[in-house]
């Protein structure tokens, strides 16, 4: 698709988007819009979209593995917590969440590409686990297991956030800037750069691409995204406390990138799709779903490992070419 | 001093616990380029299966750990190495940690949903009784921890120095395509080691239960433990998995003692920021030696 093409659709489903919780009953259309409940879990998809569109930076065209997007997320979530109880505004914490994690992550991710490929992978385990320890310990910063509570959601140039709706909405604005932002970058020289990475490092190298730079800036801002969020998260939920971003979220964060399709754009959406939906559509089941999820993700490792929408690209280009071609 | 020398003598005792769960996971990396996510899974459930064992089928306590080591070689050596591995391992390594961390969940899960939530009491294999020479004392429990964990790692170091099938192992581990041509089965190697990989889990997975019970969830630190361990040794040693193992063992209880207990988990973590900043191929590892 051409680049004019692609932003058009993109801009024409972000049009959708908007529209999904809104009452169109009124302009006679039979549409009754959300509750207060689907607004929620819709924002809750565009947050955990946005940490997992960084995981497929780092996983889809980095090639690197990270298990500690969670922790991520969760140093954005507890700074923006923290900073606006202070009275600092909502744009100065999330401006100083995407920087934090920024920093954060070139500092984790410099010694561990020193090493060998799969070094980041357990360093990054180790710092899940480290940051979920200082959450729940550090009581007086952090509020230990109670969490924070109260948080307040931001206004945005005097209008405030407070109806699910417009939050919704902002939370929207955000994730298309970071989106084009992504689109941007991965189209950018040094987005193509990854493409050569991925296709044959060695012949990269040769051609003078620093292999270990650019995989650190991508890992730093695939980090970013999950700061930013963070920041987005606490003000959505009203609450935080040290669970969600534990190990086990940091897992799921890595393995919803995957079902989605790494390496694909769409695949984050798709991914966190799932991850957000699956336990709402199988709440009658508890804790099944986590059950079906795992065993989902093992039957499409072994079967199709492009995810469901390399699956999907894989069965249009099929029909598209089913006269010859290649098999 | 006294004090000191009993958190050592316990400390090497959960260490040689350690240093099983982190021989295996070596193991599997070097013969088949598997990065185990589930491992810490793989100590986890087979005391659930020798708890089966005894709750369901009315087995006594002995008899249902031999079954415990027989279904964890049939489940996490056999149907692990050709149902999750075998469709994937030419696929590379990226796939195989993601369907090992989804393994992981599973067996977590299915542990937590089939089982219980609640954590476990399990038997030893001898009883508590403490036994105090020279000021210090020791329980015969942690005695005969050390005793089989390091029977069974120094059956291990002879099976693979030994015998025939272990350096058979050991060539299969160093160069496959060598070792093809000189006529090892190296696909019968590879299941050798998913089985001893199934053993020493089990074994680890008996010995630690009683003293931190049997619960769904022990497999998330466990395997922490376990990767840290592999890799401050040395990822492609064994003999640094036994060091990793005991140091860690050793460090932790010393620091749940003199430090603070909130942040105990947090030792084995700093120990391996520290191994990857200073030395990153592990105390006793030599550079990596594999061409690809």
């Amino acid at each position: 698709m051409s680049a004019g093409r692609s932003l058009l659709v993109g801009l024409a489903l972000v049009a959708v988007l908007a529209l999904v919780p809104v009452d169109l009953t009124d302009i006679g259309l039979p549409y009754p819009g959300l509750r207060r409940y689907g607004t929620y879990i819709l924002t809750l998809w565009l947050v955990t979209a946005i940490a997992a569109m960084g995981v497929n930076l780092i996983v889809g065209y980095a090639g690197q593995e990270t298990l500690a997007q969670a922790a991520f997320v969760g140093i954005g979530a507890y700074l923006t917590a923290i900073v606006t109880k202070a009275g600092v505004p909502f744009g100065v914490a999330f401006a100083a969440s995407a920087l934090v994690t920024f920093v954060v992550g070139v500092l984790l991710g410099f010694p561990a590409l020193r090493v060998q490929k799969h070094y980041l992978a357990f360093v990054t385990l180790a710092f899940t686990v480290l940051c979920w320890l200082v959450f729940r310990n550090e009581q007086w910063l952090t509020g230990g297991v109670m969490g924070i509570r109260d948080i307040e959601r931001p206004s945005f140039l005097g209008w405030p956030l407070r109806n699910h709706v417009r939050f919704y909405w902002f939370v929207l604005g955000i994730t298309s800037i970071l989106t084009f932002v992504l689109w941007w970058i991965l189209r950018s020289p040094w987005g193509r750069a990854f493409t050569a990475l991925r296709e044959n490092p060695l012949r990269a190298e040769s051609l003078g691409i620093d292999v270990r730079l650019y995989t650190l800036v991508a890992f730093a801002l695939g980090c970013a995204y999950g700061g930013m969020a963070g920041s987005l998260y606490a003000p959505l939920v009203e609450f935080i406390d040290p669970s969600p971003f534990a190990l086990g979220p940091s897992l799921l964060f890595m393995l919803m990138v995957v079902i989605g399709g790494s390496g694909t754009f769409l695949g984050p959406f798709v991914g966190a799709g799932i991850a957000v939906l699956l336990p709402e559509w199988l709440r009658a089941w508890e804790t099944w779903y986590l059950l079906i999820y795992a065993v989902l993700v093992m039957v499409m490792m072994a079967f199709f490992p492009g995810g469901i929408v390399g699956l999907l690209s894989r069965l249009l280009a099929r029909r598209g070419t089913a006269t010859g071609g290649r098999p | 001093m006294a004090d000191f020398l009993q958190l050592l003598i316990s400390g090497l005792a959960t260490g040689a616990i350690y240093a099983l769960a982190a021989i295996g996971f070596t193991l599997l990396w070097q013969t088949s380029q598997t990065i185990n996510f589930a491992q810490g899974e793989f100590v986890m459930v087979p005391a659930f299966l020798a708890l089966i064992a005894m709750r369901w089928l009315g087995l006594p306590f002995v008899a249902s750990l031999v079954v415990a080591v027989l279904a964890s070689m049939l489940l996490l050596g056999v149907a692990f190495r050709y149902v999750v591995v075998g469709p994937l391992i030419r696929r590379g390594v990226l796939p195989l940690v993601i369907s090992t961390i989804a393994l992981g969940i599973l067996l977590k899960e299915g542990v937590k949903d089939f089982y219980s939530a609640e954590a476990q009491s399990f038997p030893t294999l001898l009883p508590d009784t403490l036994i105090t020479v020279a000021g210090v004392s020791v329980s015969l429990a942690q005695l005969g921890v050390l005793v089989v964990a390091f029977a069974v790692i120094g059956g291990l170091q002879w099976f693979l120095a030994g015998t025939r099938t272990g350096r058979q192992m050991q060539a299969t581990a160093q160069n496959p395509t060598v070792a093809q041509i000189l006529g090892v089965p190296i696909e019968r190697m590879i299941l050798y080691t998913f089985l001893i990989n199934a053993v020493l889990a089990a074994m680890a997975s008996i010995l630690i239960s009683p003293i931190y019970l049997a619960k769904f969830s022990n497999g998330e630190t466990l395997g922490l433990i376990a990767f840290v361990a592999a890799i401050v040794g040395g990822f492609n040693q064994v003999r640094g998995a036994i060091v990793g193992g005991l140091l860690i063992g050793v460090l932790d209880n010393l620091a749940a003692a003199y430090v603070s207990t909130a942040y105990r988990q947090a030792i084995p973590l700093l120990l391996l920021v520290l191994v990857i900043l200073f030395r990153p191929q592990g105390l006793l590892g030599r550079r990596e030696e594999r061409a690809v």
